[in-house]
């Protein structure tokens, strides 16, 4: 189905996506409505404009493909399925996420990755082009988030505050410089060949979705951060 | 009887929008109203409102005071007040529309006012203080009276209801403004009132807010020692005169205002170059009252320019969007989409990254 949003309200939207057999759903027009393809699985569902906040929270199965921009918190909770943006996405992106890809061709807002998590086979991964803004992986907790550090030469490509209260899983950045500010419950190094291979398959898809040259997003260096398990509850919370 | 700030918690968002032109182009009410509208679900119906820069080009040259009444009464004694301090060159209703989801309607005024002369010269102050001393005497000890808006060449509009109803009800599409800022609220803790709705002014400042300062008491504290009263029962008052105390008070610039309401956190501002690092220490320690902690995303307006800032933990959602002279700001993207669908560059700030817009040399309004 295609169906041309405008200012049509939220509700009528989405339960017009809901109530139609359609595997493919073409949104045209997007200005804004809010959860959009919320705990919907089994579709592709394109959106051209500015969808709301909540794109695919609870997503469970399918393909989300935004031409443009999205808003704050997409992908929260998110289970399965994969969610690419050609454009850039606002704060709280993969917010708790617990399965599925995320795909940003430009920049994340605040506190991308927020409180990922990871159990068994369920493990999500964000992919970012361009740069993430300060508080990206905050209380992570499992998963895969890379920034590629697109247009950043070289330049640490996330703000203030990475990693804060991290605890699991891994944050990948490209960059000829060193993370900084990072708590003391995190430990970063320079990623060798077997980190590389971990996220080799994400890099493919990223650049094969948005049309990237696979060694211009991949020179230089990589840093990859991840949790200190000698002790990763130290000063996490009180200074104990 | 309506429960106000303290007496009762409405746990709940909001949203602003805000347009200006830089070539001083004047625009009528209609888009700020459509802006506003499209973040419909980001209100709840309790309070909104619209501030327009260069609308009274007619009577630049005087206050434009906007004021509610709850009786003849406090008419009676408002204006009896303000003909003893002012020359009214002019007063009228503020014209409205009726509007079937804008009810409740207080007695809505305008007067265009300068200083009596003498009165201002025996008071030996300035006349900006002088003027906004007296909306601080109304709104502290005139008994249903609030001045809501003081500046000139601008005014402010609110009710409570959706802002696009309040646009409507105002009539906005009659007024020709350089500048619109506008906010549709969502009161979190208090109840939604007249007076209470944004945008919050003072002087030619004005404020629209989203978020909630948890730091109100600290700085309501502060302001207090500067002599100015919280009388409107929202934390975004307190906005405003930090404002207006650091701006025009104390001649702080206004990035300098928003490094210090929205300062850096101490271990950023260590790793920063020395001059940096001083200059940041020196306000954060000499206005430390002043400094905003909690969530909010702001626009203020003032004489020739509006400036947008987060909180710098960046609690809430901001993002600006420019077109050729045109500067548009908004909660979400979707609400600058709408009115400017060929943007040419569209970003969000950093938490505690003041941005600016001012009218381009050699415009006059």
């Amino acid at each position: 189905m295609k169906i041309t949003a405008g200012t049509m309200d939220f509700r009528e939207l989405n339960n017009a996506i809901r109530n139609s057999w359609d595997s493919e759903v073409v949104i045209d027009q997007c200005y804004g409505q809010r959860f959009i393809g919320d705990g919907m699985s089994g579709r592709t569902i394109t959106i051209n404009g500015t969808p709301g906040n909540a794109l695919g929270a609870y997503f469970n199965g399918g393909v989300i493909r935004v031409n443009g921009n999205a808003q704050d918190a997409m992908g929260d909770t998110m289970n399965e399925g994969v969610i690419y943006v050609h454009g850039n996405s606002g704060d709280a992106t993969g917010y708790a996420m617990r399965g599925g890809r995320i795909f940003v061709q430009g920049s994340a807002g605040y506190r991308a990755g927020i409180h990922m998590k990871a159990y068994k086979d369920k493990i999500p991964t964000l992919v970012i082009g361009e740069r993430a803004g300060s508080f990206l992986g905050e209380y992570q907790a499992g998963g895969y988030i890379v920034v590629l550090g697109i247009g950043q030469e070289g330049r640490l490509p996330v703000s203030n505050f990475p990693a804060t209260g991290m605890h699991g899983g891994k944050i990948f950045l490209r960059s000829d410089e060193e993370p900084t500010g990072l708590p003391n419950s995190v430990l970063a190094k320079e990623a060798g060949d077997s980190d590389m291979a971990e996220i080799s398959g994400l890099i493919d898809e990223f650049c094969k979705e948005f049309g990237v040259d696979r060694d211009a997003v991949t020179s230089g260096k990589f840093y990859v951060i991840y949790p200190d398990t000698a002790n990763p509850y130290k000063e996490l919370f009180v200074a104990n | 009887m309506l429960e106000k700030e303290g007496k009762i918690r409405i746990p709940a968002g909001c949203a602003i929008s805000g347009i200006f032109s830089k070539s001083g182009k004047r625009i009528n009410g209609e888009n700020i109203i459509k802006s506003i509208s499209i973040m419909h679900d980001r209100s709840n119906g309790l309070g909104g409102g619209f501030a327009g820069y260069g609308i009274y080009p007619q009577y630049k040259e005087y206050y434009a005071f906007h004021v509610f009444y709850d009786t003849d009464a406090a008419k009676a004694e408002c204006e009896a007040f303000l003909d003893r301090h002012f020359d009214i060159v002019d007063l009228s209703k503020i014209p409205t529309r009726p509007h079937k989801n804008i009810t409740d309607v207080p007695l809505i005024w305008r007067y265009f006012v300068t200083p009596r002369p003498t009165k201002l010269a025996s008071s030996q102050l300035d006349e900006k203080e002088f003027v906004s001393r007296c909306v601080i005497k109304i709104n502290t000890h005139i008994d249903g009276a609030y001045v809501f808006s003081s500046g000139k060449n601008m005014g402010v509009f609110k009710a409570v209801g959706f802002p696009e109803d309040i646009g409507e009800f105002y009539r906005l599409e009659d007024y020709q403004a350089y500048c619109w800022t506008c906010h549709g609220r969502y009161p979190t803790n208090t109840p939604g009132w007249w007076g209470g709705a944004h945008p919050f002014a003072m002087l030619d400042y004005s404020i629209v807010h989203n978020g909630e300062i948890s730091s109100y008491d600290a700085n309501r504290r502060t302001v207090e020692m500067y002599g100015y009263n919280c009388t409107l029962l929202t934390d975004t008052e307190a906005i405003t005169y930090i404002f207006d105390y650091l701006v025009r008070k104390q001649g702080l610039t206004l990035t300098e205002a928003a490094n210090t309401i929205a300062a850096p956190f101490w271990s950023t501002i260590a790793r920063l170059p020395e001059e940096e690092r001083n200059r940041l220490t020196y306000l954060r320690n000499k206005y430390s009252g002043c400094l905003i902690t909690g969530p909010f995303s702001i626009l203020l307006g003032f004489e020739g320019g509006m400036m947008a800032l987060n909180d710098r933990l960046k609690l809430r959602s901001m993002v600006i969007g420019e077109k050729d002279d045109m500067a548009y700001v908004a909660s979400e993207e979707s609400a600058i989409r709408l009115i400017e669908p060929d943007l040419d560059r569209v970003w969000a700030p950093k938490g505690g990254e003041p941005v600016i817009f001012t009218l381009n040399d050699g415009v006059e309004i």
